[in-house]
Parts: C-alpha cells; sequence; structure tokens
C-alpha cells in the first residue's frame, strides 16, 4: 500500500517531485488569495456587532488553523525522521518550522490587532492566547534544536522528539476555548461544518473565510515545497545531478579523461 | 460590493488601520519567507558555481603537474 512511497526516500526523486508541485500550488494559491481578498474585503457582508472590523477573520483563522495543521505535519515528519531515518524527512522538518512559526506570529498579530478593538486589550493571558504562544515557542523550540548540535542529524533527531512531544499542545489549543473561561469565541469553522452545534456564522462569510483558508493552505504548501527544495540542494549539492539541475556544466567528463591520461603515464 | 466609495472602502466603518494593518502584516510575512526561499536558491547556485568551478581548477592543474613532472626528466 505504501510502495509508492519507497522511492521519495531518494533526495533526487523528492526533489523532481517538489520542483515539479510548486508552480500546482502555488498558481491556484495565489489566484485564490486574491478571490479571498476582493470577496472577504468588499463583498462579504458586515457583521451586525463587529461592523467591519470582522473582516480580520479572513486572515488571523485560515494562519491559526494553518499553524496547527503545519505543526501536526512537522511532527509527522519527526516520526518518519525517527522510526525510519529517512533525510528527506528530517529536513522537511527544517521546511516546515518557519513556515509554521511565521503563521503562528500571524495569527498572535492579527488577533492582537482584532482584540485591540472588540476587547480592548492587545493580549490577555487566557488559554487560548497563551496556548498558542506556546506553540509559537515550540516551532522556535524545534528550529534552534535542529542547529544546535556539531552533527546535523542529532539535532535532526532531537528536533524530531521536541515536535512529536509537542504535539500534546495542539488539542489544547482546539480546546482552548471550551475547557476554560476565555476572552477568545469558539471555533467558527468547526461549528459550521460539523453542525454538532448550530453555526455562528453566515453562509455568506462562511464561503469566503472557507476560500482564504484554502488560499493559505496552497500558498504556504508552495513556501513549505520551496523550502525542501532548497534543503536537498543543500545536502545534496555535490551530486551531479544538483550540478546539472543548476546548469552548472562541471566538465567533469573532460577532467576524468585528463586525468586518466595523466594517471596512464 | 458592501462599501459605496473607495474611501468608505479605506475606511472600513472606522476599523481601516485595524483592519489593513493585519491583512498588510499577513502578506509581508509570507512575501518575507518567498523572498527568502528564492533569495537561498540563489545563493546556493552561486556557491555551487564557485565549488564546481574550483573543483575544476584543481583537476586542471593536477594534470598540468604531472605532465610537468613527466617532460622534465627528458
Amino acid at each position: 500500500m505504501w510502495r509508492w512511497l519507497h522511492p521519495y526516500a531518494k533526495p533526487e526523486a523528492t526533489f523532481a517531485l517538489t520542483q515539479k508541485l510548486i508552480p500546482w500550488f502555488a498558481v491556484p494559491g495565489l489566484v485564490l488569495v486574491i478571490v479571498s481578498l476582493v470577496w472577504g474585503l468588499a463583498f462579504a457582508p458586515p457583521d451586525y456587532q463587529q461592523g467591519e472590523s470582522y473582516r480580520i477573520i479572513f486572515v488571523h483563522v485560515p494562519s491559526a488553523m494553518w499553524a496547527m495543521g503545519f505543526y501536526v505535519g512537522m511532527a509527522i515528519a519527526g516520526v518518519i525522521a525517527l522510526v525510519w531515518q529517512i533525510r528527506t524527512a528530517e529536513l522537511a522538518i527544517l521546511a516546515i518550522a518557519p513556515v509554521g512559526a511565521m503563521l503562528t506570529f500571524i495569527s498572535l498579530f492579527t488577533g492582537a490587532i482584532w482584540g485591540q478593538p472588540m476587547w480592548g486589550t492587545w493580549w490577555v493571558w487566557d488559554a487560548r492566547l497563551t496556548a498558542q504562544l506556546i506553540l509559537l515557542f515550540l516551532y522556535l523550540g524545534v528550529m534552534a534544536l535542529y542547529v544546535a548540535f556539531e552533527d546535523e542529524r542529532a539535532g535532526a533527531k532531537a528536533a524530531s522528539i521536541l515536535a512529536i512531544v509537542g504535539v500534546i499542545n495542539i488539542p489544547i489549543i482546539h480546546y482552548s476555548v471550551y475547557w476554560w473561561n476565555t476572552l477568545h469565541q469558539k471555533s467558527t469553522v468547526t461549528r459550521a461544518i460539523t453542525r454538532l452545534e448550530a453555526p455562528s456564522i453566515a453562509p455568506e462569510m462562511l464561503w469566503p473565510l472557507l476560500v482564504s483558508i484554502l488560499a493559505m493552505l496552497l500558498v504556504c504548501a508552495a513556501l513549505v515545497l520551496m523550502r525542501l527544495n532548497n534543503e536537498i540542494l543543500r545536502r545534496e549539492i555535490h551530486r551531479p545531478w544538483a550540478l546539472q539541475h543548476l546548469g552548472i556544466h562541471f566538465a567533469t567528463a573532460d577532467n576524468k579523461k585528463e586525468k586518466g591520461d595523466a594517471d596512464a603515464v | 460590493m458592501q462599501f459605496d466609495s473607495w474611501q468608505a472602502f479605506i475606511n472600513m466603518g472606522g476599523y481601516g488601520i485595524y483592519v489593513w494593518s493585519s491583512f498588510a502584516g499577513t502578506f509581508l510575512c509570507l512575501g518575507l519567507l518567498a523572498l527568502e526561499a528564492s533569495w537561498r536558491r540563489s545563493v546556493l547556485a552561486r556557491e555551487a558555481t564557485k565549488q564546481a568551478a574550483r573543483a575544476e581548477r584543481i583537476l586542471r592543474a593536477r594534470a598540468a603537474k604531472k605532465r610537468a613532472a613527466k617532460e622534465e626528466p627528458n
């Protein structure tokens, strides 16, 4: 069942795949970004309580959601790196962490900007906000641990373990608004999609929100792929296929011939 | 369309500074990541070119030295 995955343990195969996939994520992603911007900023109706300020939701929710999603992805890469010792998975951690950290930062930043007019404060030390701040520190910890060792692979192992252990924070973030009293409102999208509770968002707002969530996923996936691509290239820079890809015509053949001639004497 | 004029669109019902700064911040952050990735790529390409050229020079010099050593005793 997983046989098809095996060739991608080879960096060269993954490099070729990411190279091919980047435009397939980047182009639809950018198109959807424009669609969600126009839809969310100009066409979605204003909120009956929050007026136009609620439009921050179209960057706040997607970034917060994928900050958690990418963390889980990074932890899965960590499991693969630890169990099967696949280098490409280690590089994936290095590719995902900065994007995830940036998403977490965006969610905190836009949340603060949204909190100021609506709650009257930029920041409160309540469950949801604090748990999300811990997520940022986990990402930064993974990045720091990765480069903290002389041997890069030892760092990758330590970072994998931290990434896996940190997954505990993800359900805490998600359920924080249910488990504790918090200023933060409850999950809008989960309620709208699962219908376990009455949805709290009108379809005219939900649809552009879903588009912005998809746009954020595609754009950030493209960023992760670009970074993974770079990391593989960095690790494999001496291989002929890498040089060939960069368009460097290393005259290896000539040299070999010349060297061979010289050695033959 | 929810807004009558550009003025109203920029103003965002009085929340313009909040709405626009959060959108601008988001795009700045993601744009920086994209720029960093493409900058890294060009640095990698430059370094690889340099190293390939160096390796080639070394091989050439070695071959030339051997050739010289071969010719000298005669």
